[in-house]
């Protein structure tokens, strides 16, 4: 499979009108994200101690935080901490789930069993739960963030990606490929994990949303990337003592992790719907 | 005439599956509606059952008339009363007829309550006696039962006495015995002959299989690529048969004494619906086609509907 | 033509299910003791309905499934004894084809990946041309090989399935129902072809299908099998069937002749269910022919000298076989 097959359904999600603003929100965060040093002057750690509480100007587009530092500036570079903490955190355990739930579906029996029990027992934590003990053991910074957000999401990829295997492993090709001599290693790569792959990735997109909230909850308590270097969640946290007297240090980043939250959703269903309707054209 | 198609053309939002059907059926007949996949047969089930709007099909030309009434020309409610009442429909899945959380008696018991206002002991008397005459062993044990306990000829039986319960004038029974073992398959197809013969019902069998056709059916109308291709009754149409297609369909099942290598199948596929070719739309699968086949459309005249029929075939 | 290519000695399998919410622990015999020789060139029909054990006897044949008792020799080799490694070469021998062409294809991959995979799985270079030739062999336009399997009619699947099995030049083809869920003029076609493919080259067939008729055409011999066990081998198919389930097999087929109607005797009775077979003969229950011998005493599997066997206690005499019309 090419990469301009498996890129179709993402440019089809773009056709609905829901598709087309949430992936356009997407587009701006991320081009922000990595462009930030050349979209703003000013740097996110330096400090203008009299230019503190600036509400919104020509100069400072968001106004300033309690340090006179560009609120703009604070929320691109927060981005990149938000998103790419949160993707990098959702690829380790998108792997790790894919692998363990191939592995646990496809010879099942004992294997099977003790992956089942584990992932039984991490799924019946609320994910914070989960993460907060994480962070607890690795300690808080973004390695912890990492690591947190890595294993609250593992048990929910190993589930699907072992249900998916186990469904696939009663195809009649898995038969016939086997019957021509393939081995285990070969039906796993070859035909059931490719297989698993879009409904994992449709839930990894979606589960990436719930990480931003988590990376942001953790940044709030003050557990995740430490300062100067910004995070959505810290700042959020740090806005909570200027509530009334800069009401922007807690509202634009809170608006950007709802709305960057609320996109990734409905983009997510925009890709089912496309990735569906490619299904349904294959089993006819 | 019990059920008259006319001419019947439906469209499907850009398609047009069914083009110019026309056959009848009376009391006490069984027609073999049989084609291939992709021949429209089922399509005509869902049209003489007033079922086109589930598709988002339209009758666009020509009628079905059943007991003299045109079915366009019923609101949805009359039609709905028409159906199940004297209209039965006989499905290849019997679980897409089925409730599967109701017991078996239930639910033959609502068709005869429903239709023929019975009591409810009435009603099981009926549906013990449906039972009985369908074969089915300890009839009260299989009312209490439900659907999964039931193995597959099972559940068909039932459905059947399902579609009966309601004293239909027709039955149309779309594949009815496709999903099941061969021995079932005889025993259901002899079973449905059966009754309607006795009942004095119409039947509409609608089946791929030529030699159920061969066994059960008075009359044929063979379907191809939307059009019927032939029409008439089974014994003249399997001794003689007069379209290329017929034949083939025909040639197309072993039996006693075929020679080891003459079995051939008919070479190329039904065209789908988008790529009909002109003319007569078997012409390029078809060993007998001459250049006119391809230019002009072979109106349906003597019982088929080709430019060469076959020698000696009846007129 | 005399040398047998693969020979299955008291072939037995067995499913266990485990107790479950209340239900107790049960076994079924979906294969018992079926003996057997497959000879080089032959075409072996086996025949029955679902539930005979045609299918799992199919997969214990090529090993895709273990045996729980006896042997299966193919040319010579107890492949039942062979690791899965060693068992990997012989595959290039051996293949299947299989019932439902719709599943039976991964929809990621093209025709031509399809075509290849037997050469990656044994770890084969692919010859040059091999994939435009294989194509050809089963009657497909090489122009199709960038196609994905959704763009194929169920024929055309079919006939590309039957070219996976060939890809290595094996001896030996499993048919597993190939044309059960074809139209009628495909089912032909495919016929057709696979009778051309024997021909051609000098393949061996184990042909597993419901249908007694088409059995009757296209094989050599008939093994008839009813719920797990093997009741008659007809060594020729044109033979009349001893059988009372053989006969009930033939008289339920349905002739497209209309001259050739008849009534039939349905079989009555219930199927006893597979969990718990009764004591006797299996087909006890639904045999008009059926005497207290038959529901106490399982028959055997007795050959004569022509290679017809019958496991029956009360077979019709041999010149009243019921012969059909």
């Amino acid at each position: 499979m090419n990469m301009a097959a498996a890129l179709a359904p993402a440019a089809t999600a773009l056709r609905s009108p829901k598709g087309a603003i949430a992936g356009g929100w997407l587009l701006l965060v991320i081009l922000g994200a990595i462009l930030a040093p050349w979209l703003t002057p000013y740097g996110y750690d330096v400090q203008n101690l009299p230019g503190a509480f600036q509400p919104p100007n020509a100069q400072h587009w968001l106004g300033t935080d309690e340090f006179g530092r560009d609120l703009l500036t604070r929320l691109l570079y927060g981005a990149r901490t938000s998103l790419s903490v949160s993707a990098v955190a959702i690829g380790i355990s998108v792997t790790a789930g894919l692998i363990l739930g191939a592995v646990a579906g496809y010879f099942g029996g004992r294997l099977d069993r003790a992956v089942t029990v584990v992932v039984d027992l991490t799924w019946s934590f609320p994910e914070i739960l989960v993460a907060l003990i994480l962070v607890a053991i690795v300690g808080p910074g973004v390695t912890g963030t990492l690591a947190a957000i890595g294993v609250a999401y593992l048990a929910q990829f190993t589930r699907l990606a072992r249900a998916q295997i186990m469904a696939i492993r009663a195809e009649t090709y898995v038969e016939a490929a086997r019957s021509l001599g393939a081995s285990d290693a070969f039906i796993l790569f070859r035909h059931l994990i490719p297989n698993t792959l879009s409904p994992v990735l449709v839930a990894a997109m979606l589960a990436t949303g719930d990480a931003i909230i988590l990376e942001a909850t953790l940044g709030f308590f003050g557990l995740g990337a430490q300062p100067p270097i910004p995070s959505w969640g810290a700042m959020m946290s740090s806005g909570t003592a200027q509530l009334f007297r800069a009401p922007g240090i807690i509202l634009f980043p809170g608006l950007c992790v709802a709305a960057t939250v609320v996109a990734i959703n409905l983009y997510g269903d925009a890709l089912v719907r496309a990735l569906d309707i490619r299904s349904r054209a294959r089993t006819h | 005439m019990l059920l008259e198609v006319e001419n019947l053309s439906v469209t499907i939002g850009q398609i047009s599956p069914l083009e110019g059907v026309g056959f009848s059926l009376d009391r006490g007949e069984i027609l073999g509606l049989v084609g291939e996949s992709g021949s429209g047969k089922s399509l005509t089930a869902l049209a003489v059952t007033g079922l086109l709007p589930l598709i988002d099909g339209r009758v666009t030309a020509g009628h079905v008339r059943f007991a003299g009434r045109d079915l366009a020309a019923l609101p949805p409610c009359a039609l709905r009363a028409l159906r199940g009442k004297r209209i039965g429909l006989v499905t290849q899945n019997p679980m897409t007829a089925m409730d599967p959380v109701q017991r078996i008696g239930a639910q033959v018991d609502v068709m005869s309550r429903l239709h023929l206002g019975l009591s409810a002991a009435a009603a099981r008397a009926r549906t013990l006696e449906l039972l009985t005459r369908l074969r089915i062993p300890e009839a009260a044990a299989v009312c209490d039962a439900y659907p999964h306990q039931l193995s597959g000829g099972m559940k068909q039986r039932i459905v059947i006495a399902m579609a009966l319960a309601a004293e239909p004038e027709l039955i149309v029974a779309d594949e009815p015995t496709t999903a099941l073992d061969v021995t079932v398959q005889a025993q259901i197809i002899q079973l449905l002959g059966e009754e309607v013969k006795r009942r004095g019902l119409g039947l509409l069998l609608i089946t791929h299989d030529m030699g159920v056709v061969a066994q059960v059916c008075d009359r044929v109308a063979v379907l191809y690529a939307g059009r019927i291709a032939e029409l008439g009754p089974v014994g003249g149409i399997f001794a003689r048969p007069a379209h290329p297609y017929t034949r083939a369909l025909i040639d197309c099942i072993p039996r006693e004494g075929t020679a080891p290598g003459s079995l051939t199948g008919i070479p190329g596929a039904v065209p789908s619906v988008t790529t009909y070719p002109l003319g007569c739309r078997f012409h390029p699968r078809c060993p007998r086609a001459r250049p006119i086949c391809s230019a002009t459309v072979p109106p349906l005249l003597n019982g088929h509907a080709c430019h060469n029929p076959l020698e000696g075939a009846d007129g | 033509m005399a040398e047998p290519l693969v020979t299955l000695r008291g072939l037995s399998r067995r499913f266990d299910t485990p107790a479950a919410f209340g239900r107790p622990a049960r076994s079924m015999m979906a294969v018992r003791d079926v003996s057997l020789d497959i000879l080089c060139g032959a075409t072996i029909g086996v025949v029955g309905e679902s539930g005979c054990g045609k299918s799992t006897l199919a997969r214990l044949v090529l090993r895709l499934i273990e045996p729980t008792g006896g042997t299966v020799h193919f040319d010579g080799a107890d492949i039942t004894a062979l690791s899965a490694r060693a068992m990997r070469p012989l595959r290039q021998r051996m293949a299947m084809v299989f019932q439902d062409p719709y599943s039976s294809l991964d929809p990621r991959f093209r025709i031509s990946d399809v075509l290849e995979e037997p050469f990656r799985v044994q770890g084969l270079p692919v010859p040059p041309g091999r994939i435009t030739e294989l194509l050809g062999l089963v009657g497909l336009s090489p122009a199709m090989a960038g196609n994905y399997p959704h763009q194929l009619s169920g024929g055309q699947r079919q006939r590309l399935g039957i070219a996976r099995a060939l890809a290595l030049s094996p001896d030996f083809l499993v048919l597993d129902e190939p044309t059960a869920s074809l139209d009628v003029s495909i089912q032909a076609q495919i016929i057709a072809l696979l009778e051309r493919l024997r021909a051609e080259l000098g393949l061996t067939y184990l042909f597993i299908s419901h249908d007694l008729g088409l059995v009757r055409y296209f094989c050599s011999s008939i093994v008839v099998m009813y719920l797990g066990s093997v009741v008659e081998v007809l060594a020729d198919p044109a033979l009349p069937p001893r059988h009372p389930y053989t006969s009930a097999l033939m008289e339920s087929s349905f002739i497209p002749d209309p001259a050739a109607r008849r009534l039939l005797a349905p079989l009555t009775g219930e199927i006893p269910s597979p969990y718990n077979l009764p004591p006797g003969c299996a087909f006890a229950t639904r045999c008009p022919a059926a005497t207290d011998l038959c529901r106490h005493t399982a028959p055997t599997l007795i050959s004569d000298t022509g290679g017809h066997a019958l496991a029956c206690h009360h077979p019709p005499e041999p010149a009243a076989g019921g012969a059909t019309p």
